[in-house]
C-alpha cells in the first residue's frame, strides 16, 4: 500500500464523507463523478449519518490476505438514518448476538497492518448502540 | 454481420493440476480445439483469465499463449471481466468473426487457482470489487454472496435447505461427467452439516478451487458443415456496489444481458433445452435462474428443490455439474459452460446428455452480478 493511495481516502473513510448531488439531492457513498439519478456532475461533499440499522450481515470465517488475525469477524450492510447504505465491519459483538434490524453506530478503528514495517490502516467500523 | 459457428472445442479436466502450468493447461485445451475442428488455422486469439496477475504475477497472456501454441504473429490479448471473463472473451471473439475483422478466432480461458494459498485466492477473487471501499472491509466474494443469501431467506421466508439444494442438484448432474472436478453426489444433510464459510453459506454451497482451461475455435458459419451456431451473445453491466442497488436481490446486468440475448436470438425461455448458470455459491445460482427469467423472483429456490432444473426437468440446468461440481477455474469457467452447451447440442454429452437438446444458454457472471455475459447456441 503506497502512502498516497492511503491518505487519498482518509478524509472520506475516517469521517464517513460521501457526496450529494446539488441538482437532485441524491446521496452517494463512496463519492462519484456522475450522479446516478440525474446525470449531473455537480456533486458536493456530504457528511453521512453515523447511526443506522443492520439490513443484512455475515460472518467472515476464511478471510483474505491481511485480515487473518481478525477472523472471525462480521461484515454488514447498514442502512444509515439518511437512507444511504454502507458496507462495514460490525465490531464489539459476537456473531451469535448479531441480528438483522439491530441499531449500530460508527466507530473509528484499526483496519489492518501492511506488514511489520508498512502503514497501519484505520477507518470506520460500526458497533452496536448500547441503549 | 456474418453468422458465426463454433468449429471446435477443447478443454482439460478440472482439478488441482500441481504439475501443470498456465501454459501447459492452455496448450492442452487449444490443441484439442484445433483437433476437434480439423484445422489449426487461426488469425486472432482472445485469452480469458482473471487471477494470473495476482496468483502467478503473470500478465501479457495474449502473446504468451500465442507463442505457446505456435501461433506467433497473430493478434492476441487477454480479456478480463472478473469471473465473467470467459463469456466476455467469447463475445469478443464472436464480434471479430461476425464483423469480418478475423476469420478464425480462438477464444481460450485458463486459470490456475491452486498456485495460491487460501488467503491469496480469497484476496484475488475479491479483486472484482472496489479495493478502497468494498474489499477494504475484509469482506470476501463469498461473504458478499452471504449478505444477499441471508436477505433472500428473510424477505421470502425461504428455508436454508431449499437454497442449498442447488448444490445437491449440481452434484447429481456431475455424476459421469469426465471433466468434472467433483463428479459425485452430495446429500442435503452433508451440505447442511458442512462448516460455515460465511454465514449462512456452508462450505459445500461454494464452488471450490480448481485449475483448468477451455477453448473454442470460431469461424464464419457454413450451413453445410457447421453444427453449432452462435445465436446470440450479449454483455451487460449493473450496479458495481452492493450498497448502491435499489434491490440487492436483483442482478440488473443479468436481466439486461438476458433480454438482449433472447431478443437477438429470437427464442423464448421454453425453447431453451439446456441452461448453464453461474453458481459460485448456491444463492447466485438461484438468483441467476430468476433474473434470466426462468422463474419468478423469490421462487428460484423452490424451483430447484422441487426438481425443475434436473436433467429431466422443465429447465435442465448445469448439466455437467455447474461451478459447484464441474468446478470453477474462474477465467475459464464461462468457456467450459459454452463447451458443455456445444456438447449437449451435438448430442455428445454421454451420461450427462439432455434428450433432443437443440438450443442452449450459458450465463457468465462477474463480481456480485455486476457483469453478465449471456450466450445462446443452437444446433445448425
Ligand atoms: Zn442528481
Amino acid at each position: 500500500m503506497s502512502v498516497p493511495r492511503y491518505w487519498r481516502e482518509t478524509r472520506y473513510r475516517y469521517r464517513l464523507i460521501g457526496e450529494m448531488c446539488t441538482e437532485c439531492g441524491a446521496i452517494f457513498f463512496p463519492r462519484r463523478a456522475v450522479c446516478l439519478k440525474c446525470g449531473s456532475v455537480e456533486l458536493e461533499e456530504y457528511k453521512l449519518k453515523e447511526i443506522g440499522t443492520v439490513a443484512t450481515w455475515t460472518t467472515i470465517r476464511n478471510p483474505p490476505e491481511g485480515y487473518e488475525k481478525y477472523a472471525p469477524y462480521i461484515v454488514a450492510l447498514v442502512e444509515l438514518d439518511d437512507g444511504v447504505m454502507v458496507l462495514t465491519q460490525v465490531v464489539d459483538i459476537e456473531p451469535e448476538e448479531m441480528k438483522t434490524g439491530m441499531r449500530v453506530e460508527a466507530a473509528f478503528r484499526k483496519v489492518k497492518e501492511d506488514g511489520s514495517s508498512g502503514i497501519i490502516e484505520y477507518g470506520f467500523k460500526f458497533r452496536p448502540i448500547i441503549e | 454481420m456474418r453468422r458465426v459457428a463454433i468449429a471446435g472445442i477443447g478443454f482439460t479436466k478440472i482439478r488441482e493440476h500441481w504439475s501443470k502450468s498456465l501454459k501447459d493447461l492452455f496448450a492442452e485445451a487449444a490443441l484439442k480445439a484445433f483437433e476437434d475442428a480439423g484445422t489449426d488455422e487461426v488469425d486472432a486469439l482472445y485469452v480469458s483469465n482473471m487471477g494470473a496477475a495476482s496468483l502467478q504475477g503473470q500478465l501479457h497472456l495474449g502473446a504468451m499463449m500465442a507463442d505457446t501454441i505456435g501461433k506467433r504473429g497473430i493478434a492476441a490479448l487477454r480479456v478480463e471481466a472478473a469471473s465473467a471473463s470467459g463469456g466476455a472473451a467469447f463475445r469478443e471473439g464472436v464480434k471479430a468473426v461476425a464483423s469480418g475483422y478475423s476469420d478464425c478466432v480462438l477464444v481460450g480461458g485458463v486459470e490456475k487457482m491452486s498456485d495460491g494459498i487460501p488467503a491469496e485466492v480469497s484476496a484475488t477473487l475479491a479483486m472484482s470489487e472496489d479495493q478502497e471501499y468494498t474489499s477494504y472491509t475484509g469482506v470476501t466474494k463469498i461473504g458478499l454472496n452471504a449478505l444477499i443469501h441471508r436477505h433472500y431467506m428473510e424477505r421470502f421466508g425461504v428455508k436454508a435447505e431449499d437454497i442449498a439444494m442447488f448444490a445437491v442438484r449440481s452434484h447429481e448432474n456431475a455424476v459421469g461427467s469426465p471433466h468434472a472436478q467433483y463428479p459425485f453426489k452430495v446429500s442435503i444433510d452433508r451440505v447442511m452439516a458442512s462448516p460455515m464459510e460465511a454465514d449462512p453459506i456452508h462450505t459445500l454451497e461454494c464452488a471450490g478451487v480448481g485449475d483448468g482451461s477451455a477453448a473454442v475455435l470460431l469461424r464464419p458459419a457454413d450451413e453445410a458443415k457447421d453444427d453449432i451456431i452462435v445465436a446470440a451473445t450479449s454483455l451487460a453491466t449493473g450496479a458495481y456496489y452492493l450498497s448502491d442497488r435499489s434491490d440487492i436481490l436483483t442482478f440488473e446486468a443479468v436481466r439486461q444481458a438476458a433480454t438482449q440475448a433472447f431478443k437477438s436470438a429470437d427464442v423464448s425461455h421454453s425453447e431453451i433445452d439446456v441452461l448453464e448458470v453461474h453458481d459460485d455459491t448456491t444463492i447466485t445460482g438461484v438468483i441467476s435462474l430468476e433474473d434470466l427469467g426462468f422463474v419468478e423472483k423469490g421462487m428460484g429456490a423452490e424451483y430447484v428443490s422441487r426438481g425443475d432444473t434436473t436433467r429431466g426437468g422443465e429447465t435442465p440446468t448445469n448439466t455437467f455439474g455447474g461451478l459447484k461440481a464441474r468446478g470453477n477455474p474462474v477465467g475459464a469457467t464461462g468457456l467450459y459452460q459454452i463447451c458443455e452447451v456445444a456438447l449437449q447440442l451435438r448430442q455428445e454429452a454421454g451420461p450427462c446428455q439432455v434428450e433432443d437438446a437443440n438450443v442452449g444458454l450459458a450465463q457468465s457472471l462477474g463480481g456480485l452480478g455486476s457483469t453478465c455475459a449471456v450466450t445462446i447456441l443452437r444446433r445448425g
